[in-house]
C-alpha cells in the first residue's frame, strides 16, 4: 500500500469511482463478485433442501408451514429490508461524491434498519420455539426452515458486524482510496442479503402460506 | 491535473451521480410494488397453480433490479461479475432442480 492509498479524499476532488481507483480496489472487487456467485450456490443448496423436506411427509410435529407463518411480520421485515437496501444505496452515493460524513450517516441508517430485521427475526424464531413447538429438532421441516433462514440471519449479523467496523475503524481516518474499496464491497453484500430475503419470503413464507 | 480540471469533471460526475440516484428511487418503488402484488396475491387466496409462477416471477425481476442497479451490474466493466454470478446462478439452479426432483418426482 502506498501512503496515496491513505491520502484524506474530500468532496471536489477526483477520482469518480475512488472503489476502483486502485488495482488493489479493482482485485477486490472482482473478488467479491467471484464470492457472492459461489453464495448463490450455497444458498440454493439450502433452497433445495428446504423444497425437499417441506412436505407433509417430513412435518411429523408441530404445525406445518400454512398454519405456522403469519405474513404481517414477514411484510414488515421485507419493506425494512429492502428499506435498508436502499440506504445503503445512498451511502455509495454520497462515497462517489467523496463526502465521508454523509456515507457514515446513511451507513448508520443502514444499520439501524438491519438490526430492527434482526430483532424482528429473533422475535419470529422465539415464538415458533417457545409457542408453536416448532424447533431445529422437531423434524425435517423444522432443521431445513432454521437453517435456511437462520443462515440468511447469520449472513444480516455478520454484515451488520462488517459494516460497524469499517464505520468504526475509519470514523478519524475519512474516506481514502484504501478503504472506499472496503466499502462499496461491504455494500455489494448488503445488498446480496436483501436478494436471498427476496427469494426466501417467496419461497418459504408466501408458498407455504398457499400450501405448495 | 490542475485543480480547475478536478473540480469541473467533480460537478460533471455529481450530477451524473444524481440522475443514477433517480432511477435507484424509480427502482426502490418497483420493488416495494412488486413485493405488495405477492403478498396481495396470497392474501387474495388465488389459485396456487397460478399464483406460484406469478409470485415467483416477480422475485426474479426484483432480484434483477437489485442486482442492476444497486448493485451497479448495468454500469461498464461489470463482465466477469456477470460470469461469475451467472455460473452461480446455474450451478444454483441444478443444485434445486436435482434435490426437488428427487424428492417429488
Amino acid at each position: 500500500m502506498s501512503s496515496d492509498q491513505l491520502q484524506r479524499l474530500k468532496p471536489g476532488q477526483s477520482p469518480h469511482e475512488p472503489e476502483k481507483a486502485t488495482l488493489e480496489g479493482k482485485n477486490k472487487f472482482l473478488g467479491f463478485w467471484f464470492f457472492l456467485g459461489g453464495e448463490t450456490v450455497l444458498f440454493a443448496s439450502l433452497f433445495g433442501t428446504y423444497l425437499a423436506l417441506n412436505g407433509p411427509e417430513s412435518n411429523t410435529s408441530g404445525p406445518g408451514p400454512a398454519e405456522l407463518f403469519g405474513l404481517e411480520l414477514v411484510f414488515i421485515m421485507t419493506v425494512i429490508l429492502l428499506t435498508s437496501s436502499l440506504t445503503s444505496v445512498y451511502a455509495i452515493y454520497h462515497m462517489k461524491n467523496l463526502d465521508f460524513g454523509k456515507m457514515q450517516l446513511w451507513l448508520g441508517i443502514t444499520v439501524a434498519l438491519g438490526l430492527t430485521f434482526l430483532g424482528l427475526e429473533i422475535y419470529e424464531f422465539y415464538e415458533y420455539i417457545m409457542h408453536e413447538e416448532h424447533t431445529f429438532t422437531s423434524d425435517a421441516f423444522g432443521s431445513a426452515f432454521y437453517a435456511l433462514v437462520g443462515f440468511h440471519g447469520g449472513h444480516v449479523l455478520f454484515g451488520l458486524l462488517w459494516i460497524v467496523t469499517l464505520m468504526v475503524r475509519n470514523s478519524k481516518r475519512g474516506l481514502n482510496l484504501y478503504n472506499a474499496p472496503k466499502y462499496y464491497i461491504a455494500s455489494l453484500y448488503w445488498h446480496f442479503i436483501d436478494v436471498v430475503w427476496v427469494f426466501i419470503f417467496t419461497v418459504v413464507y408466501l408458498m407455504g402460506k398457499l400450501g405448495g | 491535473m490542475a485543480k480547475n480540471t478536478n473540480s469541473t469533471s467533480y460537478e460533471f460526475y455529481k450530477q451524473k451521480n444524481k440522475e443514477e440516484m433517480k432511477y435507484q428511487l424509480i427502482t426502490f418503488a418497483l420493488m416495494i410494488i412488486f413485493t405488495l402484488v405477492a403478498f396481495g396475491m396470497v392474501i387474495a387466496e388465488y389459485n396456487p397453480m397460478f399464483t406460484i409462477p406469478v409470485i415467483i416471477l416477480l422475485a426474479c425481476v426484483q432480484v434483477g433490479f437489485q442486482l442492476y442497479y444497486f448493485m451497479h451490474m448495468s454500469h461498464k466493466g461489470h463482465g466477469l461479475p456477470a460470469l461469475f454470478l451467472y455460473s452461480g446462478i446455474f450451478v444454483a439452479l441444478l443444485t434445486v432442480l436435482a434435490m426437488v426432483t428427487i424428492v417429488w418426482w
